[in-house]
């Protein structure tokens, strides 16, 4: 669509932040964008490479395993965190996920070291006695006032924990969330969210892709309802996995 | 002197014998932890009666048809095996199948056969101390129980460090992950696919081990075979794929009817017919061939038990229901789907296709892999998808976003209800029809068509 709006999204470390198939997120957004007519455009932004903030108007960083993870939050700090810092001032969507989460804060504990993070958004994750947080998972939140329900699956050894002035994204209603204590799950400050519900989360929450691609078009920009019946029903399985009142599946309509 | 006191294996036998006779399945471990709760070490003691010791095989995917090849060889050169049932892979899998061989206290057969999950291998090695370990591959599998891949890795290594020299370590070369566990130890044996016309150009999306576990730079592929698996070297020079001394030449493939394939092997050359279908099985017949070459078995023996084979308690096969065939597949974990998907786009299309994805916790309760797997496949293929299980609505999500139109995609949970819906449908258009469910899923399918008499029941096999 010549001149038309186009949603240009940039996938962090796609070749190895992507241990819970990622992808799906991916999917969802490229395929609704194409649904309405709205141009999409997926970067890939691996190891070494710097990123211009202004070229982009989503940022989207997945899980790895501990192992890559280390390596990445290096070539982070060293190629993208200047970039990702200014697109966060600017309002640009950043949408980080389980370990890419982790990243965002100013630092976290594994086993054996501490790795510092990109230190945009103010939270840390430590390692504490017991299990991983492992496990189906609701959280609830208010957007202009209506309450809105994300589900998914969370699965990660660190507790992260908020400093004071930094939200989260929502209250836990089933599973553990940030640290499995303080019913806080994930954390949201300007457009910039972060998350344990690992993986394909938008394919659940198709209603939270449209928020994002919202969030990252502009209001000028009119999104057309489609035709969602799979996504209403996977959204509401999800729900019902993690033990979640049927009724919650409404909200988000 | 009996290995374990007969009080206590007839205790655990009658158990068995009670859960079999309800038939409400459990037969096939709960005897073995009824054992294990009475005597701690009886696998070990149990094991120890074997005069051929025991054979462990692990692996994410293909543990239970590569035990099952190994079988039919062992079958052809007239050795009794004791040998765990299909998926009754952990410790009580594993003591049920010793215990049901006793005779007078005693273990009766030659030698131990063990499929185990790759979580408990550890524990099932130390106990069984065997005298061939078999590790397959390493795929991205339920995170939510196995955890993460270099962790088990890891945790591998510390157990192949821990073996005696006599014991016979089979690697599979063509997996970076495994194929560097064998480094400097003198008693491995490598495995691999050599033959790459049925390669493909890059690892597909789902593919894990892509980085030198040295060095960490990316790793490249002269060929993809399977996943991550195949010719690989690390571009740095710190690592590269050890060169098998069993491997498959001039493989020939004939879709669903299986392929033909030339095993090379250091006394010679084996020409084998394999009738299951598909690459991957390929790689289970040349693994079971090295298991067979480690344990000194002959080579027509293993030709003969590889053309033998049969498929296995849902690894593809083929049911007759109401006269119309339906062939079964298990689908698990992304690389493994994506294997069956291969071997299916292969068909004449269109076909129609039934996939149940449970999330219960023997499936994995995360059921994000259906993301990871490329079902795009099968767009422009199908004519009608039915999705059931405990979570058909997001698997139906999965296939509209695959490209598959969403007129063609039917959602019902209900297992048995769906799956008759979905086989009356093939029927009446005379479509061929592929069944692909996740494990419970199979094990209920199971369970429902062979109360109606279609299928033998599972430990009856």
């Amino acid at each position: 669509m010549a001149g038309g709006p186009t949603l240009r999204v940039c996938a962090l470390y796609p070749s190895r932040m992507n241990i819970y198939a990622d992808r799906g997120n991916m999917l969802l957004l490229q395929h609704r964008c194409e649904a309405r007519g709205i141009g999409f455009e997926l970067t890939a932004s691996e190891a070494g490479e710097h990123v211009d903030p202004a070229s982009h108007d989503l940022f989207y960083i997945g899980g790895g395993q501990d192992s890559d993870q280390v390596q990445i939050a290096e070539d982070m700090r060293a190629t993208k965190r200047a970039a990702l810092a200014s697109a966060a001032e600017d309002g640009k969507v950043i949408l980080a996920v389980c370990g890419g989460y982790q990243l965002l804060g100013e630092y976290y504990e594994l086993s054996d070291n501490k790795v510092e993070g990109l230190g945009i958004v103010d939270l840390r994750t430590v390692r504490e006695p017991g299990e991983r947080l492992i496990g189906n998972v609701i959280i609830e939140f208010e957007i202009d006032g209506s309450p809105r329900v994300l589900a998914g699956f969370e699965n990660h050894g660190g507790r992260t924990y908020l400093e004071a002035g930094c939200t989260p994204l929502g209250k836990v209603l089933k599973g553990h969330g940030n640290n499995g204590k303080d019913g806080h799950e994930g954390a949201h400050v300007n457009n910039v969210f972060g998350t344990y519900l690992h993986g394909p989360l938008l394919p659940k929450n198709a209603w939270f892709a449209d928020h994002l691609t919202q969030l990252a078009l502009g209001s000028a920009v009119q999104l057309e309802p489609l035709e969602d019946d799979l996504e209403d029903m996977a959204h509401a399985s999800a729900i019902r996995a993690a033990g979640g009142n049927s009724n919650l599946a409404k909200l988000s309509k | 002197m009996e290995s374990v006191s007969r009080v206590k294996l007839g205790a655990a036998k009658s158990i068995g014998a009670a859960s079999r006779l309800s038939g409400r399945g459990g037969g096939t471990s709960l005897p073995g932890k009824v054992l294990l709760r009475l005597q701690d070490d009886a696998i070990a003691r149990l094991a120890n009666d074997l005069p051929r010791g025991a054979v462990v095989i692990s692996a994410t995917n293909g543990k239970t048809t590569t035990a099952s090849l190994l079988a039919s060889v062992l079958k052809r050169s007239r050795i009794p095996v004791v040998h765990n049932r299909a998926g009754a892979n952990m410790a009580g899998g594993v003591a049920t199948a010793l215990l049901d061989a006793t005779k007078k206290g005693h273990v009766q057969g030659e030698i131990g056969l063990f499929e185990v999950d790759e979580a408990w291998t550890a524990r099932i090695v130390e106990q069984t101390q065997p005298s061939v370990l078999l590790l397959a591959n390493l795929f991205r599998d339920q995170l939510d129980r196995y955890g993460e891949l270099e962790t088990l890795a890891d945790s591998w290594q510390q157990m192949i460090s821990g073996l005696p020299p006599e014991t016979c370590v089979v690697l599979n070369a063509d997996d970076p992950l495994l194929a560097g566990l064998g480094a400097g130890r003198a008693n491995t044996l490598y495995f691999g696919l050599t033959d790459t016309s049925h390669a493909e150009p890059v690892p597909r999306h789902a593919a894990d081990s892509k980085f030198c576990r040295v060095c960490g730079a990316p790793l490249e592929y002269d060929a993809v075979q399977v996943g991550h698996l195949g010719i690989y070297r690390c571009p740095n020079g710190d690592f590269a794929r050890p060169e098998p001394q069993i491997s498959a030449t001039k493989i020939t493939t004939h879709g669903m009817d299986g392929s033909e394939f030339t095993i090379s092997t250091p006394d010679g050359p084996i020409d084998a017919e394999l009738p299951i279908p598909g690459l991957y099985n390929v790689y289970n017949a040349v693994a079971a061939t090295a298991a067979a070459h480690a344990l000194d078995l002959s080579a027509g023996a293993i030709a003969g038990g590889l053309a033998a084979a049969r498929a296995v308690f849902g690894r593809v096969e083929t049911l007759q229901i109401a006269g119309h065939s339906v062939a079964l597949m298990l689908i698990k974990n992304p690389t493994g789907a994506n294997e069956v998907l291969r071997t299916i786009a292969e068909e004449a299309p269109p076909f129609d296709i039934w996939i149940a994805l449970n999330d219960k916790i023997a499936d994995g309760r995360d059921v994000s892999w259906v993301w990871d797997a490329d079902f795009e496949m099968l767009a422009e293929k199908v004519r009608m998808v039915t999705c059931s299980g405990t979570r058909a609505e997001e698997m139906a999500l999965r296939l509209a976003y695959a490209g598959i139109d969403r007129s063609r995609i039917v959602v019902e949970r209900a297992i048995e209800k769906s799956f008759d819906e979905a086989v009356a449908g093939a029927v009446r258009s005379a479509t061929p029809i592929f069944a692909l469910p996740t494990y419970t899923a199979l094990i209920e399918l199971r369970t429902a068509i062979a109360k109606r008499g279609d299928a033998p029941t599972y430990w009856g096999g």
